[in-house]
């Protein structure tokens, strides 16, 4: 691996040290590209050979009677073959037997030349470049990005590339990532917190970070995830096992109806000689065994043979196209499975960050009052939360906030879970969650007026129950008032959640709110249920609660702490901007690192089982019309009355079964775009979608095959390919 | 003529469809333990039952049981002309009619290539005959409730020699007796005489001896009412006289025919509805019963619409002469014509349909009910010559069987039902974008291959040998017609053996009779071989690998019904089913279809040489 971004580094050699152009990521392709499609085309033969295609236990029977049939022309070439039958139809059989292998083939090949170029668009982000390597004198030097450890420090300025992936321990910049997701819009990655998390290969914009690099060269996350998705396009899923289970054993079935056929067949030629009272014997297609292959080739699910792999790899390659990497296509598989989304209030129900709306003082307090000491408290705090509070006292005010120049600081820390200054004059002003005020004020020997606690109490329900989240602000060993920091929605989440409902599946909130705003939230957003006050544990335990009542649930986190919890969903996707261990935890990661996109993923995962479901579904009925069209034309020679049942009048015994198997090889290319692209998913619920599709597929994949046939039919009569 | 022809079937399935309700819930009562049993009884059951067992076990007993049923069965008929009860003397059977009535009986098939009548004594009857007319057809009914344990994640999924006495002492015996008592008072003999010799009215009726003698009439009774009863109930069909229900002492009137067509319906509806009421799950079977029911209406129709409303062709035969003309390589041209000479027609009412091979005591459209019903519920039974039905009314019988779960046996075709199930969902279930599942179970690899392996064997031992059978002088010699008829019944005789049906289509040379006959048909100890190894293959691995199947489903974690979950109890869900039946049970079929009965049909009269 490490090679080929050494050969990859040559074309950028010309370019000035340490500036370079991203190459943007491109993400959808057209179905038939000219270098994928060639590729395709040159694998389609190539898997031909015997052992490749035994991979493929329904092509490889066509291909056993493909040979076969060849050897039977040979036969007859020699003059050996006692055949009455044109050698011209044999050959066209033959040709069409081929022709259909290496459809089935193609749609393989073609699928995973897709699959591939999107990971090398991937992997095309990589390359050799320079670092700027903080050495232990503290002077950064230059090195080579493939000379990096994980553990070193380098810097990385406007312009330059981020040589490897890394968390940032210092900075803040914007960063464009398009040569990994596509997008073109930068993004804000900074030190501290979840979004810390930088790729190699993307682009600083702005600023200046320091990051820590994580993995080694050809190491690096992403590297790891291409080459799992390589292998998983190679890979079975436990579902495409079973149904190639299944299709192998129709394979069997059908030989165990079309074997019996020849002695049957036999038998009546028998009866015709005795009934016309001749001595020589009377032929009809039905001992004829390239004939009999052909109507195994009809009879055998070709089409949904010829495209499953296909569809498994499209699955993986829809999901790369949305910026989703999956580790493996099981993941994939098992996302149209799930019953239960556990999604995180912030960032995916609500916009990130909470806004400060109102102050409501208590007691002696007025409200401007309680503003200015929650604007003081917030002075150094540089959370959006802190920032709002300020804004909204400015606002409120007119006024802008000042405190002494010796003021120290109180930050946040988990611990205290409050914020705010120590005044000069050894004033405290603090601001945080009411329990957390209320000990600190009782720690610090203050005492709270009964009457004044129930005002709180009502009053912090009463912010908490519309939703908001209620702050106590604090002048020393008094409560001064609240601070209403309220949630805002992100567009558009309800008639997602209503979407997911019809889906048939339970969306739920996780916050670390108290259970009174998230249950405001919660109805607001129209989530079916929240868990409130959460905290990795109780995140864990609910996810196993879910699980043991036979649910699957899918879970997005961005977190160390969300580790646990990715690993144990059964479906676990991860932001690209995420720590470390939180993509080594789950299952998928997402490039776009959008909280939203755990949606797609169940509807990329249910296309993909819908599209195998349609495909075979629509393969299995086609054998009515097939049977309509061989089985008289094997004993027009026998049982000429048969006719009755050719209700399509084809040309001729002959037209009749080269109709079929043209029909049978022809629909595999027409459907390549179906497998490729997937049966579109509609949220209808199971009923209406079953229904729905049966109708499609099932009724359709019994009529469209007559038509089919009868209009192949009159083409090759036309074209005078048969007699 | 209307009520004539469809009040009969519609009575039936009526009936059938309003008794299976509560006699459901009380099989399911039964089977799930709940009863109170007498002081004797529970003493016995407690040592009866070996414990709980696990489906391996459970499987395990059924074999050993089997096996010692077997033994037991070939001593009963090999001991036959040592053994009491037999005052005229009947001799040995051949062997390969032994090993096949043996397994033909053990496998609740009941093809008789022998003659009950002529070939067996009452001891015969009573200790091979009856007694596995009871055990055969409650082993198929346990071994639906093992699966119906597993499927819904018992701990264990039953014990099996409980289970078979329950069935047999608290289902079987009781209903056996009611119904005997009414086929004795309608006219059926229960004597353990063995015949009557009567002066017939017509004095020369039997002919007369060389010493110019009037012969007198030899008329064949024993414990018939008691073999009835059971024969229908337990959907053996394997008859106490070689004529079967068309006999008057197996079936003596109009009334008796209701009862005797009605209790081969009895147990297979019920056994629906219960595998509905013990997985919880009633509309889920209730949607089974209704694919079943239209599908048995649908083979009923069929075989009135072509049987009691169309008249015999052979009667009517083609007035006109019909030409075709076929490829030939020697014929000049490249053509030769095949000419069907005008065949006028005899001048006979048929206004009451084909009437050949009919029992006009049980009305006009009887016959081509019972033909349809016997093996839509692998009974087996006739009331009347399938062999003569008009060719495309033979299809009815054959659909059924081919299918072998349009209600089907005791069990078992409730148990092919689930194949089918699991199949369908399997296929067309991924069209709602979930794996698919069965009762929130997922459905794997292992689980498929399983029903798969079950459901191919049926199309595996029908084709196969008929096919080796059409080509070689076993079956050519043994066919009372050439071409698409002699077809018919060759492929008619494997599809009753491998559905475990017995019922015959006839016009096949297959008795070889007593050890020592001098004139056995030609080929059969072929049949008596073939149809015995289709029959055990048949019987057998289509039962063990559903329990497998259903022990492997139920060990997995059961997921919870949600909107995004396909529904299995809607009307959309039976046209699945429906789709699935057809076009994969049917589909298999149709290749023999049109080369048998369809050829049959349209081909020239007479067809045979």
């Amino acid at each position: 691996m490490n090679k080929e971004y050494v050969k990859g580094s040559v074309p950028e050699a010309g370019l000035p040290l340490g500036r370079q152009t991203p190459h943007r990521r491109k993400k959808t392709q057209r179905l038939l590209e000219k270098g994928t499609t060639l590729a395709a085309l040159k694998q389609a033969f190539v898997m031909l050979r015997p052992d490749k295609q035994w991979n493929n236990p329904v092509m490889f029977t066509v291909e056993v009677g493909a040979f076969l049939t060849l050897l039977y022309i040979v036969e007859a070439v020699m003059g050996k073959g006692s055949s009455q039958i044109p050698l011209s139809y044999f050959i066209w059989l033959d040709a069409w037997l081929f022709i259909t292998v290496v459809f089935a083939n193609f749609a393989t090949a073609l699928a995973e030349a897709r699959g591939k170029a999107q990971a090398d668009s991937l992997r095309r982000a990589r390359f050799d470049t320079v670092a700027y390597r903080f050495n232990a004198a503290g002077t950064t030097e230059q090195v080579s990005s493939t000379a990096l450890k994980p553990g070193d420090l380098v810097a990385v300025e406007a312009g330059q590339m981020v040589p490897n992936d890394g968390e940032i321990i210092e900075g803040i910049a914007s960063i464009d990532e398009s040569a990994i997701t596509g997008e073109s819009a930068p993004v804000i990655r900074e030190a501290g917190g979840d979004r810390s998390g930088v790729t190699g290969g993307t682009l600083v914009l702005s600023d200046k970070i320091i990051v820590r690099i994580t993995s080694g060269t050809g190491d690096s996350f992403l590297d790891r995830m291409i080459a799992l998705v390589e292998g998983a396009i190679r890979q079975r899923t436990p579902n495409e096992i079973a149904l190639t289970l299944v299709l192998s054993a129709f394979t069997l079935i059908f030989l165990i109806v079309v074997v019996p056929l020849w002695p049957m067949a036999w038998n009546a030629e028998q009866y015709m000689m005795g009934y016309l009272g001749i001595q020589e014997p009377v032929k009809s297609l039905g001992t004829d065994v390239p004939t009999l292959i052909a109507l195994l080739v009809c009879l055998i699910p070709t089409t949904i043979g010829a495209l499953l792999a296909a569809i498994g790899i499209a699955g993986m390659d829809r999901a790369l196209q949305a910026n989703i990497i999956a580790k493996s296509g099981k993941a994939v598989e098992l996302a149209g499975d799930i019953d239960v989304v556990l999604l995180d209030k912030t960032g995916t129900i609500t916009i990130g960050n909470r806004n400060a709306t109102k102050f409501i003082p208590v007691g002696k307090y007025s409200e401007a009052e309680v503003g200015r000491l929650a604007a003081m408290a917030s002075d150094a705090d540089q959370t959006p939360e802190g920032k709002s509070i300020v804004k909204l006292f400015e606002k409120q005010s007119g006024k802008t906030v000042s405190v002494p120049s010796d003021t120290k600081f109180a930050p946040f820390t988990a611990q205290t879970r409050m914020s705010g200054v120590d005044l000069p004059d050894g004033q405290q002003i603090r601001k945080g969650a009411p329990d957390a005020v209320i000990k600190f004020i009782m720690g610090r020997n203050g005492s709270v007026p009964e009457g004044i606690k129930g005002e709180i109490t009502k009053l912090v329900d009463s912010v908490a129950s519309k939703g908001a989240t209620p702050l106590l602000v604090t002048d020393g060993s008094n409560i001064a008032g609240l601070i209403a920091l309220e949630d805002i929605l992100k567009p558009n989440m309800t008639e997602r959640f209503e979407r997911l409902r019809k889906m048939g599946l339970r969306t739920v909130m996780i916050t670390g709110d108290n259970p009174l705003t998230a249950a405001a939230i919660a109805s607001k957003a129209g989530v079916d249920d929240f868990l409130a006050e959460a905290t990795p544990e109780t995140k864990l335990a609910y996810l196993r609660k879910e699980q043991a009542e036979g649910k699957l649930v899918a879970m997005m986190g961005d977190g160390t702490n969300d580790a646990p919890a990715l690993a144990q969903a059964d479906v676990g996707l991860a932001m690209n901007a995420g720590t470390q261990a939180a993509k080594e935890a789950a299952n998928m990661v997402d490039l776009d690192s959008d909280p939203t996109k755990l949606i797609e993923v169940v509807e990329i995962g249910k296309q993909l089982l819908m599209t195998r479901g349609s495909l075979t579904t629509f393969s299995i009925a086609n054998d009515v019309a097939k049977f309509f069209a061989i089985i008289p034309a094997l004993f027009a020679g026998t049982l000429p009355w048969l006719r009755v049942m050719d209700i399509m009048h084809l040309h001729s015994p002959v037209s009749a079964i080269l109709s079929a198997v043209i029909f049978n090889a022809i629909i595999i290319p027409l459907l390549i775009p179906v497998a490729l692209k997937g049966v579109s998913y509609l949220a209808l619920g199971a009923e209406a979608l079953l229904r729905r599709n049966l109708l499609i597929w099932g009724l359709g994949g019994v009529i469209v095959p007559f038509i089919g046939i009868k209009l192949i039919d009159m083409t090759i009569v036309a074209l005078h390919m048969v007699s | 003529m209307f009520m004539q022809t469809w009040l009969l079937p519609f009575a039936l399935l009526a009936t059938a469809t309003i008794i299976a309700f509560p006699l459901s819930r009380y099989l399911a009562w039964v089977m799930d333990g709940k009863y109170r049993p007498l002081p004797v009884f529970g003493w016995f059951e407690k040592r009866l039952n070996s414990g709980p067992q696990n489906w391996k076990q459970y499987v395990y007993s059924l074999l050993i049981f089997n096996t010692l049923l077997f033994v037991f069965g070939y001593l009963v008929l090999a001991l036959q002309p040592w053994m009491p009860l037999n005052p005229d003397h009947k001799t040995l059977l051949a062997p390969s009619t032994i090993f096949n009535s043996v397994v033909s009986f053990m496998t609740n098939t009941d093809l008789q290539h022998y003659s009950g009548d002529q070939h067996l004594s009452n001891f015969s009857q009573i200790f091979f005959g009856i007694a596995n007319l009871f055990i055969s057809a409650a082993i198929g009914l346990s071994a639906l409730v093992a699966i119906i344990r597993a499927l819904r994640s018992d701990s264990s999924v039953g014990n099996f020699f409980l289970d078979m006495w329950r069935v047999l002492v608290y289902m079987f015996v009781p209903i056996a007796f009611v119904f005997a008592l009414f086929f004795i008072v309608q006219g059926s003999p229960m004597t353990l005489k063995t015949s009557y010799s009567v002066s017939t009215l017509e004095p020369a009726a039997m002919g007369t001896t060389d010493k110019g003698e009037v012969k007198q009439q030899n008329i064949v009774v024993g414990p018939v009412a008691a073999f009835e009863a059971m024969k229908m109930l337990g959907t053996n069909g394997g008859g106490f006289y070689g004529m079967n229900s068309a006999h008057p002492f197996e079936n003596p009137t109009a009334a008796s025919n209701f009862f005797n067509t009605y209790a081969m319906m009895m147990f297979p509806f019920a056994l629906v509805l219960m595998y509905g009421r013990m997985l919880g799950r009633m509309r889920h079977s209730i949607v089974i019963f209704s694919v079943m029911l239209i599908m048995m209406a649908g083979t009923i129709v069929w075989s009135i619409c072509f049987d009691t409303l169309k008249p015999n062709p052979g009667l009517t035969a083609h007035p006109v002469a019909r030409t075709y003309e076929v490829p030939s390589a020697t014929a000049p041209g490249g053509k030769r014509a095949v000419i069907l000479p005008a065949v006028p027609g005899l001048p006979v009412d048929q206004h009451l349909g084909n009437l050949e091979g009919k029992e006009m005591r049980f009305g006009t459209s009887a016959g081509a009910t019972f033909a349809a019903l016997t093996t839509d519920v692998t009974c087996g039974a006739v009331n009347a010559e399938s062999d003569s039905l008009n060719p495309l009314a033979a299809l009815a019988p054959m659909v059924g069987m081919w299918l072998n779960c349009l209600f089907g046996g005791k069990g078992v075709g409730m148990i092919n039902m689930l194949l089918y199930i699991i199949i369908g969902i399997f296929v067309a279930g991924m069209m709602v974008g979930r794996t698919p599942e069965y009762l929130g179970k997922k459905i794997g690899a292992r689980e498929v291959k399983l029903a798969v392996i079950a459901l191919l064997i049926h199309p595996f031992m029908i084709l196969f040998p008929s096919g080796l059978f059409a080509a070689t002088s076993w079956g050519l010699k043994a066919i009372s017609n050439p071409g698409a008829h002699g077809l018919s019944q060759i492929v008619y005789q494997f599809s009753s053996a491998s559905a475990n049906n017995g019922s015959a289509f006839d016009g096949l040379g297959v008795t070889y009779g007593f050890w020592n006959n001098a004139n056995p048909a030609p080929t059969a100890v072929a049949w008596d071989i073939a149809a015995g190894l289709v029959m055990m293959f048949s019987r057998f691995i289509p039962i063990i690998a559903p329990i497998a199947m259903a022990a492997y489903l139920g060990e997995k974690k059961s997921s919870p019904f949600g909107l995004g979950t396909l529904r299995d109890d809607t009307p959309t869900f039976s046209i699945l089913l429906l789709g699935t039946i057809l076009i994969i049970g049917a589909l298999l079929f149709l290749p023999v279809a049109a080369l048998g009965p369809v050829a049959e049909h349209f081909g020239p009269i007479p067809f045979g040489g």
